[in-house]
């Protein structure tokens, strides 16, 4: 077993969990933060992005034990119940979802291209949407719906 | 995925020593390939050994007009280091392209040359711009380091510290991605040094190859159209449900005109 020491989404968590550990296993069935999504089993969908140390990574493809030390961000840690971030706002106001389960994947995405662009044009959105697959929309309310986050927040 | 013991030492010899007392663990860098060959119980390492805490590593140097990247950095770190983009802006656009935003947070270029997957991007800009690979235990020539399909010439309990590059701002590495996948179907690195140009083909088969007739063209004066009929050796090809052999080849030559016309763009 290993000692994982985390800040996630501002609150101090440790774990006792197995050297094989995914991060996404210890996020979703240790600290029962069910919004990271498990989509594939091959590190292609990006349903479990999340952020570590404020950067978007595959909670997939990183083991819990290289977390340790590090400050975690997932969905569950945007926005509040009474106002959504301006990025998830910006999904439903352009329908950028429908069944739903990339989204959360989708969302943290965008902060990161949010965080090192700043204001982001189309061709950026699509090329860095690589790692993100979604079975439903087309992409095209994704791509608008980031957009528009990006816009909402350089505004707040 | 099997059960391991995972360790995580803070130096490199501790790393050395752990790998010789446990001759069944592997080395975990960035983990972009090495977690989903795990997770699809590919291996079974009796111990993963983390690289990921190791200082010693990580950055990135100028040293007797040579780059050394560390073995830790991550694509997205090479993809915007200002010293790469300033004086290897070629090796500073591949690891832009690498996988997505999120496999270049944490994949590392160690770690990449030393999987040496036949469709990986760094081992065509090692093999075109006459980098070496600094290990624990030697200096290895990139002519002499990789040697097949997931092969190096890494021996047992060696670990990559770094690799240097000569600088070069006539270099370009152009990649044909499979639409799928995202891979390189083929990707070619032109390099044009002061001994002479060079070509590294990756994706096209069983492993990273130089194109030793193109070479001879390109320093003749020949053009990227002048590749068109210069020979390739067949036996360097692969054919898969991706492209056939003929089709690579094919695609060989467009992508390499396509690198040589992007030279010192």
């Amino acid at each position: 077993m290993v000692q994982v020491t985390l800040r996630v989404n501002g609150k101090e968590a440790e774990l006792d969990l197995p050297g094989r550990a995914l991060l996404i296993h210890a996020l979703r069935d240790h600290l029962r933060l069910t919004g990271s999504h498990i989509g594939c089993d091959t590190s292609q969908c990006g349903a479990c992005t999340v952020h570590v140390d404020g950067k978007a990574i595959k909670s997939c493809a990183m083991l819990a034990a290289e977390a340790d030390g590090c400050e975690v961000t997932t969905i569950e840690g945007l926005g509040s119940d009474a106002a959504l971030h301006p990025m998830q706002e910006a999904f439903r106001q352009h329908h950028g979802l429908q069944c739903g389960y990339c989204t959360p994947g989708m969302i943290m995405l965008a902060l990161d291209m949010v965080a090192r662009h700043g204001q982001l044009d189309e061709p950026t959105v699509r090329e860095e949407l690589d790692g993100n697959l979604c079975r439903c929309t087309g992409y095209q309310n994704i791509v608008s719906a980031i957009l528009a986050g990006a816009d909402a927040m350089a505004h707040v | 995925m099997y059960a391991f013991d995972y360790l995580r030492p803070d130096r490199i010899e501790d790393a050395s020593a752990l790998l010789a007392e446990h001759p069944e663990a592997s080395l975990l860098a960035g983990g972009q390939t090495m977690l989903p060959v795990l997770r699809a119980r590919l291996a079974a390492p009796s111990h993963v050994i983390s690289l990921g805490g190791i200082a010693a590593l990580k950055g990135v140097t100028l040293a007797d007009e040579r780059l050394v990247i560390g073995a830790a950095q991550t694509h997205a770190q090479v993809a915007s280091d200002p010293q790469v983009l300033a004086l290897l802006p070629s090796v500073a656009a591949l690891a832009g392209g690498i996988g997505d935003v999120q496999v270049r947070h944490r994949g590392t270029i160690g770690g990449s040359v030393a999987n040496n997957d036949p469709a990986a991007c760094y081992p065509a800009a090692l093999l075109a711009l006459g980098a070496r690979i600094i290990t624990t235990q030697r200096v290895i020539e990139a002519d002499a380091f990789f040697t097949g399909m997931f092969a190096t010439a890494l021996k047992a309990g060696e670990i990559i510290t770094a690799v240097s590059f000569p600088r070069c701002d006539r270099a370009h590495y152009e990649k044909f991605r499979n639409p799928a996948s995202r891979f390189a179907l083929v990707g070619v690195c032109v390099a044009s040094l002061p001994e002479g140009s060079r070509i590294a083909v990756t994706g096209a088969g069983f492993g990273v190859f130089r194109w030793h007739a193109g070479e001879a063209c390109l320093d003749a004066g020949g053009t990227g159209n002048d590749l068109a009929d210069v020979p390739l050796d067949a036996d360097c090809f692969t054919g898969d449900l991706h492209g056939s052999a003929d089709y690579r080849m094919h695609m060989t030559r467009i992508i390499a005109a396509r690198a040589f016309a992007a030279l010192g763009r």
